[in-house]
């Protein structure tokens, strides 16, 4: 265990999460002056989720090399140690006390199969906890429950991490992007993966995912099709299938009973905010992350969030800049170098086409240090040329375009620095994705 | 006094004073009443664990004995049974609340069915009191506003129905009772018939071979039937599964503080809305009779339904905060009453018959049974006891059931303390229910060794929070296999044939 015996566990910035998120907060905590930066792991390792990521795709953006999952970690967790920042694994997180100690630091409460129980303060704390998978109890999937019904992700960590397969013939639900890296994977170790369906009638993964992981393999594609009943006492013997109408109702006579001994769920994530929501961190309904300023900053002063913790990405690499973004920030706020606040932060809200934004909030005077970007979700395909506009009321702030927008796909539209003074003076920023 | 363990059932005895064939909640407290006396008894069941019927999905009410009809067995063994819980949660360390339930009218067109339901409740002497729907509103600020009055049973409770049957199953094991997992009831076997003229039972065909006893008690559950018909006796009775499907709600999203019942139909008490022991609120059941004793499955049909049952009655709940389905099978009976001035046909068997020798049967024990259970197991020791059996009470019986640790209990002084002892009990594994290696490994070690998925998750409770074991189960796969000494291949959810995994990567398949 590495935390220095003989300190007070004091630390200026402490980050929940080593994943991509949490990785990149800590190292730019620590490149922004922080001294004392911890992460809090609780599996044995650091990297998070991307260990069991083992295909390639990450760091395009970040390094401008495609890597997998492990590898890209490994970049960052080399700069953890060369900048010798505290790490505690196999330790989770237990509560973060909600009123500050003095009004300056806050206490957590952590355990671990290693370094015990103990008590730990920090000045700023960087929630980069990620996600959850949805389970076949949110979508109620009907029937037995046998067996051999399992998230993509729990599958992904017994194939790629553990040596084992969970089933020989299968079945995917959901066009999730790890669901579809699950159906080549388990093709690769040689299941027959019956067939992916999904009930929505668009891709809910990246189109990339759909053309090298299932095209490429024939793996056949249901749209608007859904699973109508697990079959199974003991271990899943079939699922039944079905085509759904415009309202996700099954249309009677379309049903088909698929031989199987494994169903994949890969029907979402989750924002993981069980510990934010105890200290009294203000959740988005929509996005089911904390609602946030342009610095990652909750609605708790000094409790950043990063990641997939905020709202689910489909890029790792934007995962990464997020995190960035948290840790140097969070970092000025324990040195007491945050950026000041001299008006209202201006909201910011979904227009045509938005489902939701994220930051939720943007203080501007952070524009005369660093551009800012806007994510979003757009609510359905458009299928043409887009432009991505942020308007305050009828004024047009900023403008960008895009090839086609996709609710798979994450949007994005960055506020220069050079639009600090039309962005200052905005009572809110609406934003809109439109046909060309 | 020595536990035989119950994993491997090829070293037990063969020869027996008393066999209790199912282990539901009904069988668990036979076991564990009559395990005060000096008997050898043998304890079987058809599943790999115990409480997998009708005892492991159920709404987990404790109820006051309201409802039952006055001058039944049911409602005689309701009421005598709600009054040993508390004790029982004492001696057993399980969770029971006595937190009181209501019945809610909804509008006023309702109100009049509390009046007999409060009727009954008073001849069968149980506390009852009507409440208006101001009051009711402000006890529960969840409730439809249109609540006209509730119908408030102060001994009402709630428990955890697996928790009180493990430890009630446990505390028998402990003091001696053999327990045979994965041992089925297949026919009774017969001595030649003696003078009486009357066919004496001498024991069971089972799946593990012949095993003889003195008496069999058939506590079988959504099969007592056919126990019974097998021994000749209650050939006119049947069991007809009747299904309840249920939703389970994130504590974190939603919580409420009450046990609400609708007003009763002809079929069911309805469908509830409550809180549980776990601080999670359930929503249902359905009714729905079937054929197959075996289908547990949810419907969509169902799922509609007990959301349109529970929505009447609290209005505010969100399909966002479900965390899990399943569903139950209620194993209703048709028998009629032995009191011959009720016209009443699904009350409770509990009797030795009379045909045959040597056979305590326990039938049609659907709701509220888990509430009788422990006065069905009194009666059970009064009916051998009037049969001449010599029950003698061991000088060494332990009364008690000491808990084990459970982490998301304890302080956080306690939780260093226990980390300090034992550093398992650091390493959390389930991380919505905050289920720790230390809580998993003493529960493959128990006296009633969990060796499954299914048996820690109901032992522990890992698994049953929002992500449903997708973060713990290759973890927990792990430990088991290394604790048993198992290949991860052999690990299962709920006994052979419900492995998790099919192979190693990288091995060839052959044929």
């Amino acid at each position: 265990m590495s935390i220095r015996t003989g300190t007070a566990h004091r630390y200026d910035v402490v980050v929940i999460g080593s994943g991509p998120g949490g990785l990149a907060a800590a190292i730019a905590a620590k490149k922004t002056g922080a001294d004392d930066v911890l992460i809090v792991e609780r599996d044995q390792e650091l990297g998070g989720i991307l260990l069991q990521c083992i295909h390639n795709g990450f760091g395009v953006e970040v390094f401008g090399e495609d890597l997998p999952g492990p590898g890209y970690a490994q970049r960052f967790i080399d700069d953890v140690r060369a900048l010798d920042i505290d790490t505690l694994r196999d330790t989770m997180v237990l509560e973060i006390d909600r009123t500050p100690v003095q009004g300056e630091a806050r206490k957590l409460y952590v355990t671990g199969g290693r370094g015990g129980f103990s008590e730990i303060e920090a000045k700023a704390v960087v929630l980069a906890m990620g996600c959850r998978e949805r389970t076949r109890a949110q979508i109620r999937i009907p029937g037995m429950r046998p067996a051999g019904v399992y998230t993509a992700g729990t599958a992904q960590r017994w194939v790629n991490v553990e040596g084992y397969m969970p089933g020989k013939r299968i079945v995917i639900l959901g066009s999730g992007d790890i669901g579809m890296i699950m159906a080549r994977r388990l093709t690769f170790e040689g299941a027959k993966v019956e067939r992916v369906l999904e009930v929505m009638p668009y891709l809910t993964g990246l189109s990339r995912n759909y053309v090298q992981c299932l095209l490429d393999f024939d793996i056949p594609l249901q749209l608007r099709h859904t699973v109508k009943r697990i079959l199974g006492r003991d271990r899943v013997e079939a699922v039944e299938a079905v085509a759904v109408d415009e309202r996700w109702q099954p249309i009677r006579g379309t049903e088909e009973i698929i031989p199987c001994d494994t169903l994949l769920l890969s029907v979402g994530l989750i924002p993981e905010n069980e510990l934010s929501q105890n200290v009294g961190v203000r959740l988005d309904p929509v996005t089911g992350g904390p609602y946030v300023d342009e610095s990652y900053q909750t609605n708790l002063p000094g409790i950043f969030a990063a990641g997939n913790v905020v709202h689910v990405y489909d890029l790792v690499d934007w995962v990464t800049e997020a995190g960035q973004v948290a840790g140097e920030r969070a970092a000025c706020y324990a040195m007491g170098t945050t950026c000041a606040i001299v008006a209202p932060p201006i909201p910011t809200r979904a227009g045509e086409h938005v489902r939701y934004v994220v930051p939720h909030t943007l203080n501007p005077e952070q524009l005369t240090q660093a551009d800012v970007r806007l994510q979003m979700r757009v609510t359905e395909p458009l299928e043409q040329a887009v432009r991505i506009e942020v308007h305050d009321g009828e004024r047009l702030i900023a403008r960008q375009g895009a090839r086609y927008a996709r609710p798979g796909e994450m949007v994005n539209i960055t506020l220069r620095r050079r639009d600090y003074d039309t962005v200052r003076t905005a009572r809110e920023l609406r934003v809109s994705v439109v046909p060309r | 006094m020595t536990t035989r363990t119950t994993i491997n059932n090829d070293g037990a005895p063969r020869d027996y004073d008393i066999i209790i064939v199912g282990a539901g909640i009904v069988g668990a407290m036979v076991a564990r009443f009559l395990s005060r006396y000096d008997l050898d008894i043998l304890w079987i069941e058809k599943e790999a664990d115990i409480c997998t019927g009708a005892t492991s999905a159920n709404s987990a009410i404790i109820h006051g004995g309201y409802d039952a009809l006055p001058g039944s067995l049911k409602a005689e063994l309701n009421v005598r049974g709600n009054a040993m819980w508390d004790q029982l949660a004492e001696e057993l360390q399980f969770s029971f609340e006595r937190c009181g339930t209501y019945v809610v009218a909804i509008g006023d067109e309702e109100r009049e069915a509390l009046d007999e339901q409060a009727e009954r409740g008073r001849a069968n002497g149980v506390p009852v009191e009507i409440i208006p729907g101001e009051e009711m509103r402000r006890r529960e600020p969840h409730i439809n506003e249109a609540v006209s009055a509730a119908l408030y049973c102060p001994v009402g409770g709630i428990c955890d129905p697996w928790g009180a049957t493990l430890a009630a199953a446990e505390n028998a094991v402990s003091n001696g009772v053999t327990l045979m997992r994965s041992t089925a009831f297949e026919d009774f076997l017969w001595a030649s018939d003696g003078p009486s003229g009357k066919r004496r039972i001498t024991g069971i065909k089972s799946s593990h071979g012949d095993l003889t006893a003195r008496w069999v008690i058939n506590a079988a559950g959504l099969y007592a039937d056919d126990v019974m018909h097998k021994a000749g006796t209650r050939l006119e009775f049947h069991i007809t599964p009747r299904r309840g499907e249920y939703y389970v709600l994130d504590r974190n999203q939603f919580e409420m503080n009450s046990v609400l019942f609708p007003v009763p139909s002809k079929i069911s008490k309805g469908i509830l809305v409550t809180t549980t022991v776990h601080g999670n609120t359930i929503v249902g059941p359905n009714a729905e009779e079937l054929e197959d004793k075996e289908d547990t499955a949810v419907t969509a049909s169902g799922m509609q339904e007990i959301w349109d049952g529970a929505c009447k009655l609290v209005p505010d709940l969100s399909r966002r905060h479900i965390i899990a389905l399943f569903a139950g099978l209620r194993p209703g009976g048709n028998a009629p009453s032995s009191n011959p001035v009720l016209d009443y046909h699904k009350d409770f068997i509990v009797e030795i018959p009379t045909e045959v020798a040597g056979l305590v049967n326990l039938g049609g024990i659907e709701s509220p049974g888990l509430t009788a259970a422990p006065a069905i197991a009194e009666r059970v020791v009064r009916l051998l006891e009037g049969a001449g059996e010599p029950l003698q009470v061991k000088a060494d019986w332990l009364p008690k059931r000491p808990a084990r640790p459970v982490f998301r209990h304890l302080s956080r002084e306690e939780q260093a303390a226990l980390v300090a002892r034992d550093p398992r009990y650091g390493r959390v594994i389930c991380r919505c229910e905050m289920v720790t290696e230390g809580e998993i490994v003493a529960e493959i070690h128990a006296p009633i060794p969990a060796d499954s998925y299914d048996a820690i998750k109901r032992r522990t409770w890992l698994g049953t929070g929002r992500c449903q074991g997708a973060f713990d189960m290759p973890r927990v796969v792990e430990i088991l296999a290394r604790e048993l000494a198992i290949d991860p291949l052999t690990v299962s959810k709920k006994g052979s044939a419900s492995e998790l995994l099919v192979r190693r990567t990288k091995d060839l398949e052959v044929g």
